[in-house]
């Protein structure tokens, strides 16, 4: 499928275009979003706890007096940043490793594959919980790295099995011939082959990490200065905001983190049918 | 000294869970192919032919025997020496829709030939020998530089393949399957391009299960089956005086347009099993007896350039 | 011997196109034949002709592939305009197809037996009950009975095939539809299936036959009547025989021409292909659609020519007009 058909199909998804607009809405937000509030530090008791979404405080103030749009915005883009490095950290190691073991095959695949299925077999979130709790300090940066180092294991398996299938294409065989070396075959001629898969793959590994970092972030494990959307959850949970009836301080993470991973799949339903032409209605 | 040698070349797969089963797709097979000639390797599903032509190309590397081309043995090499024999040797497949890679025009595969064999060659000097070889397979350059494969017919693209093997200065073609794809119409021009390049220097194994298209165009051919080359000769010989059972079963069911079948005898195909201690052919062999149960056949030379692999032949 | 009798299925001007981002691909475009009882037409063209379209169109029509225009009469009514429920109560019994990738036209994941079971149902009967005739007919194809208790997956390639062949023809329609079934085959395996399809005409198994092949040579084995399709239309309609001695159409003389032969060689003479490619059919204009490759085009061709009887036989070409049948 050429550019131009692509495009064309791309502008055209409901789906595809609801996401891009949720989210273009979501990163002018990050982007502006500090600059625009009245209040500089999310962390600076601003006034009087408890107040619901007025002129003054736009979505209201937690328990101890602190700005929730303020720090709606900063935890915005420290989610935001999580997904995105984390993500593709994840998605270039499973890349690396689903290329070589399903190009090379033989041994080197069956030790990869080992490695691989071990991985999975642990379940990410006490991997994550048990690293996250020996680590003496904790950042954005080091959570963006244990999210990424765990989470390849499921595209390695993927990339594996698209690279082994697109090994027996003729083209491939063709390359060969011309004595061209393995990693330009993989890099020109296999990869390329599946930019789609690996644009969505890329997505789903976006929502991921942002859903690991919160949940790290919501028991406790998440950076240990600084805001997130995870750590609004927590301290509204600890400080039972619904109890006390601030909805305002715990829908507005929920919502946002919801709203966000949410987008991403609909996303990704909207580029299957882009690139599927089976899935598209005429 | 022949161009292409195989000596004792058996090539086994592992089947099964853990590949404790073999099988042979090429079955301790031996020949010589010589220069400026161009051979037919016929045979069906199973064969063996795409996995000999897979052998020569490199892109396998057999069980056991040797390879050797124009007397050095190239059974193992790698690396450069292995680049080497690509300037000599070179391959067209059978799918052109799926020898070129989609994404790209196909303009690449002749850049990735200068790019791999030639890159002091750049520029207009590039240029220039690219269009020539597009216009000696009989293409005009300019309707075939800077499309996509989807925008071109197959035939265009396996001749786009052709010029491609002809950028090298080789001396041995493989040829496997290249025009079943293909439409009627434009199947044998493709074939008598082949003809032209073997007047121009360059053999060819010409690998295909159509057995009239081997006759027009081969100076030899090699009968395969399960893996055995079970007759080999010159074409007239084998063609005309066949003597293996396979090849004439197989002469038998061509269709042909100036002979028709007896339809109302029923024709019934395989069902064997082989094993490697008598003649494979042997469940549906008319000519069998109790030896062919124990012994493997060897080739017998009927005639000068023709021989037979079984162990009921009269001379 | 088969008394060739009565008109099961006449096409009439059918059109058949695909609906794309850029227009209508005008794949089956005003084709008209007919297919008698107990005879065997064989449908024969290159990429791109429509053949596959016009077999696959004939049984299920499915987007991309739109109706236009046209009637395919089969039992009294045009089956292109038949509501989905009157479709399914025809299918296997009046009009039935073996599709051109047979090996995967049946659930792997069902014993053949149930597979047949199922198809039977929809249709009023069950494996019981016709026990005897799927004996008969596995033994036509030469398949073992023990076939019946096997999954898909048990079967080589070629066993699929002859089953799928059974499965297609076991209600006994009035028309089958072969699409390709043989292109895949190796040279023995496509003689012993086209002698089954011989013997199922035979024994009355099957009404008639539509075989659709690129294969001219194949068609001289086992058809009767043959349609050379071209870019969508319509090139010659002959008997076989006369066809292949004497073919009408430029398209047909310059196709029988470079098929290679026992008895030629290159060395002695070299066959000529028919120089340049088929037209592409998106939104194309009126004008013959051979002209751009043949040898004998002047102004007329310009126009689309009709379907003219010559002799009986019928061709698409303006060199005929007249009657001239040089």
């Amino acid at each position: 499928m050429n550019q131009k058909e692509f495009l064309h199909f791309f502008v055209k998804n409901k789906k595809v275009v609801f996401a891009i607009c949720v989210y273009i809405v979501l990163i002018t937000l990050a982007i502006i979003g500090p600059y625009i509030s009245p209040y500089k530090d999310p962390l600076e008791f601003v006034g009087p706890g408890y107040q619901p979404p007025c002129k003054e405080y736009w979505l209201g103030t937690n328990t101890f007096g602190q700005d929730i749009f303020t720090q709606l915005v900063y935890g915005l883009r420290s989610s935001l940043l999580v997904g995105l490095s984390g993500g593709t950290l994840a998605t270039v190691l499973g890349l690396f490793i689903g290329f070589v073991a399903g190009y090379k095959g033989g041994w080197f695949d069956e030790i990869l594959m080992m490695f691989t299925n071990i991985l999975l077999v642990i379940p990410t979130l006490a991997l994550l919980i048990i690293i996250a709790a020996y680590l003496p300090y904790r950042g954005i940066f080091i959570e963006s790295l244990i999210i990424g180092f765990t989470g390849w294991p499921w595209i390695a398996r993927a990339v594996r099995s698209q690279t082994l299938s697109l090994k027996t294409r003729e083209f491939v065989d063709l390359a060969r011939i011309t004595a061209r070396g393995p990693i330009k075959i993989i890099f020109g001629e296999i990869m390329p082959n599946m930019m789609s898969y690996v644009f969505m793959v890329f997505i789903i590994e976006f929502g991921v990490a942002i859903h690991s970092a919160t949940g790290l972030d919501f028991i406790g494990l998440g950076p240990t200065r600084g805001i997130s959307l995870g750590i609004m959850l927590q301290q509204a949970t600890l400080w039972n905001a619904i109890q006390l009836g601030m909805w305002w301080w715990i829908i507005t993470p929920g919502a946002i983190i919801t709203l966000m991973v949410a987008t991403l799949y609909v996303m990704n339903a909207g580029l299957d049918e882009v690139f599927n032409p089976k899935l598209r209605e005429m | 000294m022949s161009l292409l040698k195989f000596e004792n070349i058996t090539k086994e797969f592992p089947l099964g869970f853990f590949g404790k089963e073999k099988l042979k797709a090429v079955d301790n097979v031996s020949f010589e192919i010589e220069r400026f000639k161009i051979v037919s390797l016929i045979g069906e599903s199973g064969s063996g032919k795409t996995t000999i032509g897979k052998l020569i190309l490199k892109l396998i590397n057999p069980t056991s025997g040797k390879i050797f081309f124009e007397g050095t043995d190239i059974t193992q090499i790698k690396g450069n020496k292995l680049r080497k024999y690509y300037k000599r040797v070179q391959g067209v497949f059978q799918d052109p829709y799926s020898s070129f890679n989609p994404i790209y025009k196909v303009d690449r595969i002749l850049n990735m030939v200068f790019e791999e064999f030639f890159p002091e060659v750049q520029g207009l000097e590039r240029h220039h020998k690219i269009e020539e070889v597009i216009a000696s397979v009989g293409m005009n350059p300019k309707s075939i530089l800077g499309k996509y494969p989807h925008q071109l017919s197959g035939g265009q693209l396996q001749r786009i393949l052709i010029a491609r093997a002809l950028l090298l200065n080789i001396n041995l073609l493989i040829a496997d399957e290249i025009i079943s794809m293909l439409d009627a119409s434009t199947r044998v021009d493709i074939l008598n391009l082949l003809g032209k390049l073997k007047e121009k220097g360059m053999s060819v194994i010409f690998i295909t299960h159509d057995l009239s298209l081997g006759y027009y165009i081969s100076d030899q051919t090699f009968i395969m089956y399960k893996g055995n080359i079970v007759e080999m000769g010159d074409t007239e010989k084998v063609f005309h005086y066949p003597l293996h059972p396979y090849t004439k079963m197989l002469l038998d069911s061509i269709p042909e347009i100036d002979r028709k079948w007896n339809l109302s005898k029923r024709y019934i195909p395989e069902l064997v099993t082989s094993s490697d201690s008598m003649c494979k052919y042997f469940d549906r062999c008319p000519l069998k007896n109790e030896k062919c149960k124990k012994e493997r056949p060897q080739f017998v030379e009927v005639e000068k350039n023709h021989k037979v692999l079984c162990l009921n032949v009269k001379i | 011997m088969i008394k060739v009798s009565e008109i099961v299925l006449s096409v009439k001007d059918l059109k058949i196109y695909y609906s794309t981002l850029y227009g209508y691909v005008k794949a089956v475009d005003g084709v008209s034949f007919e297919v008698k009882r107990g005879e065997i037409l064989g449908i024969a063209g290159e990429s791109g002709c429509g053949k596959s379209t016009l077999g696959n169109g004939l049984i299920l029509l499915k987007p991309p592939m739109k109706y236009i225009g046209g009637e395919a009469i089969l039992d009294g009514k045009n089956v292109m305009t038949l509501s989905q429920k009157e479709l399914k109560k025809i299918r296997y019994e009046k009009i039935s197809i073996i599709p051109q990738f047979a090996m995967d036209a049946m659930n792997p994941t069902k014993k053949i037996k149930h597979i047949i079971n199922d198809i039977l149902n929809e249709h009023g009967e069950n494996f019981e009950r016709k026990k005897d005739i799927i004996k008969e007919r596995l033994e036509i194809v030469n398949l073992e009975r023990k076939v019946l208790d096997m999954y898909p997956i048990e079967l080589s390639g070629g066993m699929k095939q002859r089953m799928v062949m059974v499965i297609s023809s076991l209600m006994n329609p009035d028309v089958l539809i072969a699409d390709e079934i043989t292109s895949a085959l190796d040279v023995s395996s496509q003689r012993s299936v086209i002698q089954m399809l011989h013997e199922m005409r035979e024994r009355e198994v099957i009404g008639s036959l539509i075989f659709i092949t690129h294969d001219l040579s194949v068609l001289y084995q086992i058809a009767d009547k043959v349609l050379i399709l071209y870019a969508g239309k319509v090139a010659e309609n002959s008997p076989v025989e006369e066809i292949i001695k004497n073919p009408l159409h430029p398209y047909t003389k310059m196709l029988l021409s470079s098929l290679p032969k026992i008895g030629v060689r290159y060395v002695q003479i070299k066959l000529k292909g028919i120089p340049g490619y088929p037209p592409g059919l998106l939104n194309i204009k009126e004008g013959c659609r051979f002209r751009f490759r043949c040898p004998y085009r002047f102004e007329k061709c310009e126009q689309d020519p009709p379907l003219i009887d010559v002799d009986g036989r019928k061709v698409s070409c303006w060199l005929f007009e007249r009657g001239d049948k040089s």
